[in-house]
């Protein structure tokens, strides 16, 4: 018996000897096609001054805001918060609208709104729920949930795909799930993270089948929807990471970390090919999300900074929340972004 | 643009403590904070201030911070710096030596640094016991300079109220510590009193202060002392009846891998060098120009018609993107790609429009209702999934579309399990018929130049077109 596992343990390292180095060639391979300097994005004309100031706070959450959505018709939005609250708001009139959904329990980490604008889905604990939205004030929405997604750890994201009918969660218990709204039935899973997995982000491309999620082992990883498989890696955080978003062409994408870098990867390069960090920030990056030309993120440290995504700099710095920033997302139509924080607030 | 390489640290040589999101901030603050301490290496000057009838040991002022991290962090503008500087001391690293307030003011002010024992690095998570002796023992000294602010008053009612009967044990303890710092020399009193309320400062705030203690709770579990055993400040021994917090219950340890893992690995690996990829400078152009391409459809970055709806309160933006009558800057995006063009209802519309015209609106249409069939809910896909085949491919159907003969035995192969991905490569190969073919014709249509000129005859003009009517009449 002793022999035997001296073997495995034998071939083990040999594998592993072999995986280390294939990686160290993939490294050298990739690194031949980074053939450019910092001249290209030099040659962009800069963005000039920019203005940004906050058009609308919603205040109602009794505590820390956790996640937000935005509705397809770039003005209502659902948000989720510690106070185990769900409340859906027009943000263009700052009015909740009357469905604000009290959850069984107070860690609601993940929050999204239908495609259809009729219903919202809502992680809590280690399950996710949709609830359809009325316009009747007096309906009971809890009643009428559907617990759709059950995974054995915390649940920290949710979207729907392009439709009301399938949903894409990740959960602290290492791995991503794709579920039929209808039946409950688990459709896909997605195991590759060897750690929480925090975030994810579908690809915008009507044709596209693949999302991108991130993790605390500092991995972002490309997944294929059809068949569960991790197609792309990218490893070159310093710490967990908090939030995905993919680029609008859907050929790249930036991650947020605690490490209080944000990165762009491009997938065609299958490489990082822009690091958005300053010396003075310290703090993590909570979210991330892109309108064209800039990188919006927030961060740990109360503020939020945009970045020029081509020239790599920083545009601005937005002072305003009173805590965390916990949650960012660029409207559907790109006129503006909308943040939570541990402050109790929306802006 | 910037490329940020640093080199990869082999995975187990790291201290997996110190890997945890907060420690990593703490180090980072506290390498700041040492760099600012130590003159020799450009830091601030540490004095003792004359006031009054006394002198205050070991102070800094504010404005000699806000200048230190000005230049020291390349920052340029000073608000950035209070804003950095007010987060180091709510995390209890700087203090001002007279204010329970944990905030920066670029000013006179007078602030202390904290001493490495109280750091939250240490993972202090103090009880109440701890809290309350910390008070009695206040009220114990009689000096000004350590009477209650009305807060610290009425905690401490609260505390006496719920530890009634263990009050004499903590009396005590609070008698106890106030002999122990009799003991210490006078001017090390002074600063050592004020860390003491700094650290207190950070544990127990000021109502309406931020708590810098929460931490994220997905994080938790990974902390330093993930079952909170509880470390007195006083050195009290643990009270048995405290329970760890539910919340902070150990992480899972990370599974060893396995063959089956390293063999996965290695696979993936040999997929990934396989990949054929495109160079950066490539990818750099590709970026550029795409948004160059957009940049007038980004309503952050460029003046929208007629309003960001968000600043001047004026819906018409919106109003007109969810119309069927669309701008000509919406037409002029579906030029972009077929991509863009199927993405806006109008659009789709016009096409499907076109492709009648050209008796070939099938492509269009099969593409369209597999994209359907793929949000189905799944008990429907079945049956969905037959109707499709019936309406575009069985023999006889009457919306034929032409397919490879690949493509076609795949896709009947495929529906004797009908599933949501069952048409992918039928659907993808009239993609490509669609674009390489239809579409470049579709952009020189009369149907879609109209549109893009706003020659329409008799329809309603809109944009800007309208706008240059009224001015000329």
């Amino acid at each position: 018996m002793a022999t035997q596992e001296v073997q495995l343990n034998e071939t083990l390292v040999h594998l592993k000897t072999e995986s280390e180095s294939l990686k160290s060639k993939l490294e050298e391979e990739r690194a031949k096609l980074h053939d450019v300097e910092h001249q290209v994005a030099e040659k962009v004309e800069g963005l000039g001054q920019f203005v940004m100031k906050t058009r609308r706070t919603l205040k109602g959450h009794g505590n820390k805001v956790l996640c937000m959505d935005w509705c397809k018709d770039k003005r209502r939005i659902v948000s989720s918060s510690q106070d185990g609250k769900v409340i859906v708001w027009d943000a263009f009139t700052t009015n909740k609208q009357e469905h604000a959904v009290t959850m069984p329990c107070t860690w609601v980490m993940a929050c999204a709104y239908a495609p259809s604008g009729c219903a919202v889905a809502c992680g809590l604990d280690n399950k996710c729920s949709v609830y359809p939205l009325s316009l009747d004030k007096n309906e009971n929405l809890a009643a009428k949930k559907k617990s759709v997604a059950m995974h054995t750890n915390y649940l920290s994201a949710c979207s729907f795909t392009n439709s009301d009918m399938q949903i894409l969660t990740s959960s602290g218990d290492g791995t991503c799930a794709l579920w039929d709204v209808e039946s409950g039935q688990l459709l896909q899973s997605f195991h590759g993270h060897a750690a929480d997995v925090l975030c994810l982000d579908l690809a915008p491309s009507e044709t596209g089948n693949t999302f991108v999620s991130g993790g605390c082992d500092k991995k972002a990883n490309v997944w294929d929807m059809r068949s569960g498989q991790c197609i792309q890696s990218f490893e070159t955080h310093e710490s967990d990471i908090n939030s995905v978003s993919y680029y609008p062409s859907g050929d790249a994408f930036a991650s947020g970390s605690d490490d209080a870098t944000c990165r762009l990867y491009d997938l065609r390069a299958d490489r990082e090919v822009a690091i958005y960090s300053k010396e003075s920030i310290i703090f993590g990056v909570s979210s991330v999300d892109f309108s064209l030309r800039l990188l919006f993120g927030g961060y740990n440290d109360y503020t939020i900074n945009v970045w020029d995504v081509l020239k790599g700099t920083r545009v601005s710095i937005l002072f305003g929340h009173e805590n965390r920033v916990s949650t960012l997302r660029v409207s559907p139509d790109g006129t503006a972004f909308c943040t939570g924080s541990w402050d109790h607030t929306l802006r | 643009m910037a490329e940020g390489s640093k080199e990869r640290v082999g995975v187990g040589l790291t201290d997996p403590d110190e890997d945890s999101p907060n420690m990593i901030v703490y180090r980072k603050i506290e390498n700041i904070v040492s760099r600012i301490q130590d003159e020799k290496a450009g830091g601030v000057a540490i004095r003792t201030v004359k006031s009054f009838l006394s002198k205050i040991p070991s102070v800094v002022s504010g404005v000699d911070i806000v200048q230190w991290l000005m230049k020291n962090l390349s920052i340029d503008d000073p608000a950035e710096a209070i804003h950095l500087g007010s987060l180091i001391a709510a995390h209890g690293y700087i203090f001002p030596i007279s204010d329970h307030v944990l905030a920066l003011k670029d000013d006179g002010t007078l602030y202390r640094f904290q001493s490495p024992y109280y750091w939250p690095s240490n993972c202090w998570e103090p009880e109440n016991t701890d809290y309350a002796i910390y008070l009695c023992k206040r009220t114990m000294q009689n000096k000004a300079r350590l009477e209650l602010a009305d807060y610290e008053s009425e905690n401490l009612a609260r505390l006496q109220r719920a530890f009634a009967r263990k009050w004499e044990f903590i009396f005590l303890q609070a008698e106890a510590q106030v002999k122990i710092d009799r003991k210490k020399d006078k001017a090390d009193r002074k600063v050592l009193d004020s860390q003491e309320r700094a650290f207190w400062d950070v544990h127990r705030p000021v109502p309406g202060c931020v708590n810098t203690t929460e931490m994220d709770i997905r994080k938790c579990r990974r902390e330093k002392n993930p079952h909170r055993v509880k470390r007195s400040v006083y050195g009290v021994p643990d009270d048995s009846q405290s329970q760890p917090s539910p919340v902070h219950i150990s992480s899972t340890p990370a599974r060893k891998l396995t063959q089956e893992d390293v063999e996965k690995e290695i696979s993936f690996l040999n997929l990934q060098l396989g990949r054929h990829c495109m160079k950066v400078s490539k990818v750099a152009e590709s970026l550029m120009g795409y948004t160059e391409q957009f940049l007038e459809y980004d309503p952050l970055v460029s003046a929208v018609e007629p309003s960001n709806p968000w600043i001047s309160d004026d819906t018409t933006f919106w109003d007109l993107e969810a119309s069927h009558d669309p701008t000509q800057q919406r037409v002029k995006k579906w030029g972009f790609s077929l991509e863009e063009a199927l993405k806006d209802p109008a659009g789709r519309d016009q096409f499907l429009k076109f492709l009648e015209t050209e008796f070939s609106s099938e492509n269009l249409r099969f593409w369209l209702a597999v994209q359907d069939l793929k949000r189905q809910p799944l008990q429907d896909v079945p049956a969905r999934a037959q109707e499709i085949w019936q309406e575009f491919l069985a023999e006889g159907a009457p919306s034929s579309i032409n397919l490879d003969s690949h493509s076609f035995e795949r896709t009947s192969q495929n529906l004797k399990d009908p599933g949501r991905y069952s048409f992918e490569d039928a659907q993808e190969h009239i993609f490509t018929l669609m674009k390489s073919d239809s579409y470049a014709r579709f952009l020189r249509s009369g149907i879609y130049q109209d549109l893009q000129f706003a020659r329409k005859k008799g329809k309603s003009l809109t944009g800007k077109r309208l706008s240059g009517l009224m001015q000329s009449s």
